[in-house]
């Protein structure tokens, strides 16, 4: 019991300094990393709480796909050299005090609701598809996922594909002055549009005319 | 102190999530930064959702999980697909420069 409250704290205690860190980081490269510190602890949080299955997916999808996305396009678009002008800025200081006030005014507004909240007494006996202690966590998942969710997991594919097919349409571009292979013409020719056999007389040689 | 119950997680959850809105509100960087910062956003969600789900002991939590990480990666491609466009046409994407659409 000790043992888990000692790396709940600690895995939070990462998760939230690297989280602030994101936003503060002074180099979009650092941000970008210390995001990658916060999704790996927060996994590490979901396999601690028994939800493996989630906290190995976060790992394969956000760290091994959206955070190096996110470093490829920093680094595509050389913004890493933009400094943070945090509290700097004069031009836009004015709304800085505004944001904050509401920040923390949803965030105490979130802990009261945590706090303060009596649950209902049958809440914890009100579910309707129960974790079992027998099959592991991918396999109930999996139980659940194909039978009773299998509409909304189709329109999950769906919409990858549309994110898929509008990423691809928003970055292409058709380059002027570009040379391509055009696989019409390299079949289409024939051989004698390419050599020609030239009798050559003796002492004479052939004018090639270019 | 020791015993870590449904409170803790839901603490982190907020936590992380004002984080995330402090990061929107106040980012004065690129709007990179600020995508990360809606990323941060969804993941506190997907804490609140995943303990609830275990501490309910109901499996349903775990699958909307799953459903909020498919949209958050579907919305980082496209988002990070407008940012390197306007780039492109823009040369700028500084948070402060794009008031294109300011009337």
């Amino acid at each position: 019991m000790i043992a888990h409250a000692v790396f709940f704290y600690l895995f939070a205690f990462i998760a939230i300094v690297s989280a602030i860190m994101v936003t503060a980081a002074r180099n979009t490269v650092h941000s970008v990393f210390f995001l990658i510190l916060d999704f790996i602890s927060i996994s590490c949080l979901f396999i601690m709480i028994g939800a493996e299955f989630l906290g190995m997916i976060m790992l394969i999808v956000y760290v091994g796909a959206v955070a190096v996305l996110f470093l490829f396009v920093v680094m595509m678009l050389n913004v890493a050299q933009q400094k943070n002008q945090w509290f700097a800025s004069s031009k836009s200081s004015s709304h800085i005090p505004a944001g904050l006030l509401v920040s923390l005014i949803i965030f105490f507004e979130l802990i009261i609701v945590i706090g303060g909240w009596k649950y209902k007494p049958d809440l914890l006996n009100s579910s309707t598809i129960l974790i079992s202690n027998t099959t592991t966590n991918t396999h109930s998942l999996g139980n659940v996922l194909y039978t009773d969710y299998i509409h909304l997991f189709q329109i999950s594919g769906m919409i990858l594909l549309v994110a898929m097919i509008g990423a691809i349409v928003l970055t292409f571009r058709q380059r002027a002055g570009l040379k391509k292979q055009s696989y019409i013409k390299q079949i289409s020719r024939e051989r004698a549009d390419g050599v020609e056999v030239v009798n050559v007389p003796k002492n004479k040689g052939v004018k090639i005319d270019v | 102190m020791f015993s870590i119950g449904l409170g803790h997680y839901l603490t982190l959850g907020a936590i992380i999530f004002t984080i995330g809105l402090i990061g929107i509100f106040l980012n004065r960087k690129n709007v990179i930064v600020l995508l990360m910062s809606i990323e941060l956003i969804l993941l506190a969600v997907n804490i609140n959702l995943v303990s609830f789900s275990i501490f309910i002991n109901d499996l349903s939590g775990q699958i909307f999980t799953l459903f909020i990480l498919t949209v958050a990666a579907a919305e980082a491609a496209i988002g990070l697909a407008i940012i390197v466009v306007y780039f492109r046409n823009a040369g700028t994407i500084r948070v402060e420069e794009i008031e294109k659409l300011k009337g």
